[in-house]
């Protein structure tokens, strides 16, 4: 027992030590990195102790804008090939009213980073999986494109692509025959930043989408989820979708 | 020898030159061409021939884990090694491209990864 514990401690300190060497940030002693959400040297593994969610605020999303949509593009390298109903789509507006009372509402709608992903327990490859930290991702260099993912997801989150990809960014690789979806903008959130749908609509002022820890209690978004009512896409299905909504 | 022998034994060694450059030039050889002078992160031996393995075990630490240490990443071989004229590693005389034609290895990383350096990326050459 007491061993598990020095081992625990010399491991911690080891973590600080090659955080401040390589970010030059001195830790105070007792902050332990894993509590500081996002802030991850490079050499650590994602941590499940993180599980990363979106909170959007329907109220504060506007019909007919795509800030988001167009960010997400932007920052992944889709573009169009001329083929509207076969290209990829990572995020879509979904705009929706109430015959009842006429109350219209619009809100974007991705891969929901489920807990129990349905695209994980139907991949034969094991090319779809649950990062440690929540974030459903799609390996591609094991993906066969098989497709059974793109038919599994409930959200209907995933595409495929059809056609050769160039001009990729750097950070998200992408390219014909595999599947792909949201990836949170892991590469983002690797470097401490926020996804691109996100910044974007902050940076528009809407401020309807909030990105964090849902695990941690001190996060922006852990406390609104605590405090108002938001939902879950088809809860129903008790996949327990790290995207939540609020106002729907 | 008689000195007749010794100019000829030179004269046919003088025809035979061109012959023996021909021969030379009908093996072809990787255009590798280094823009960016400097240590790579192994010696060039190893790299030679330990680079799949590095790119390999790298990808799945980065994919599946979410380490993003850079001494072996793609990113920073791109990074590093895009030529200056095309800024790329492919493309007939690009870094990676020559030597796998010259190998005869099929280099498909480059259908998913950029072949190009984050700032070159879009920017024309």
């Amino acid at each position: 027992m007491s061993a598990d514990a020095n081992e625990a401690l010399s491991r911690r300190g080891f973590l600080a030590i090659s955080a401040a060497t390589l970010g030059g940030v001195m830790l105070a002693p007792g902050i332990r990195l894993i509590e500081i959400a996002g802030a991850r040297a490079p050499e650590q593994a994602a941590s499940k102790r993180v599980r990363w969610g979106l909170l959007i605020d329907t109220n504060k999303c506007a019909p007919g804008c795509d800030d988001c949509v167009k960010a997400c593009a932007t920052e992944n390298g889709i573009r169009s090939t001329g083929h509207p109903r076969t290209d990829p789509q990572w995020i879509r507006k979904v705009e929706l009213k109430d015959p009842r009372s006429g109350r219209a509402h619009s809100a974007p709608v991705m891969c929901q980073h489920c807990e129990h992903p349905p695209c994980v327990d139907v991949c034969p490859t094991g090319a779809s999986f649950k990062r440690a930290d929540g974030i459903v991702l799609v390996d591609r260099h094991t993906c066969i494109g098989c497709r059974y993912c793109i038919m599994a997801c409930p959200y209907k989150a995933r595409s495929i692509v059809f056609q050769d990809v160039t001009d990729q960014n750097p950070d998200v690789p992408r390219g014909k025959g595999c599947a792909e979806g949201c990836t949170l903008c892991v590469h983002r959130v690797d470097r401490d930043q926020q996804p691109a749908c996100v910044e974007a609509c902050a940076k528009a002022g809407h401020n309807a989408m909030i990105f964090g820890d849902l695990n941690d209690p001190q996060s922006e978004i852990a406390r609104r989820v605590a405090k108002y009512a938001s939902t879950q896409i088809r809860a129903d299905l008790k996949l327990n979708p790290g995207v939540r909504y609020q106002g729907l | 020898m008689p000195p007749h022998g010794l100019l000829r034994f030179f004269a046919c060694l003088l025809l035979a030159l061109p012959a023996l450059a021909f021969a030379a030039e009908r093996t072809p050889k990787p255009f590798i061409v280094i823009d960016k002078p400097g240590q790579c992160v192994e010696a060039a031996e190893i790299m030679r021939r330990e680079h799949p393995d590095m790119l390999k075990h790298q990808r799945d630490r980065t994919m599946r884990e979410g380490i993003r240490t850079r001494k072996y990443s793609l990113k920073e071989c791109v990074e590093c090694h895009a030529g200056a004229k095309t800024a790329s590693v492919i493309g007939e005389k690009g870094f990676c491209q020559s030597c796998h034609d010259y190998a005869s290895v099929r280099l498909d990383c480059f259908g998913c990864h950029a072949s190009k350096p984050k700032l070159a990326s879009g920017a024309k050459p």
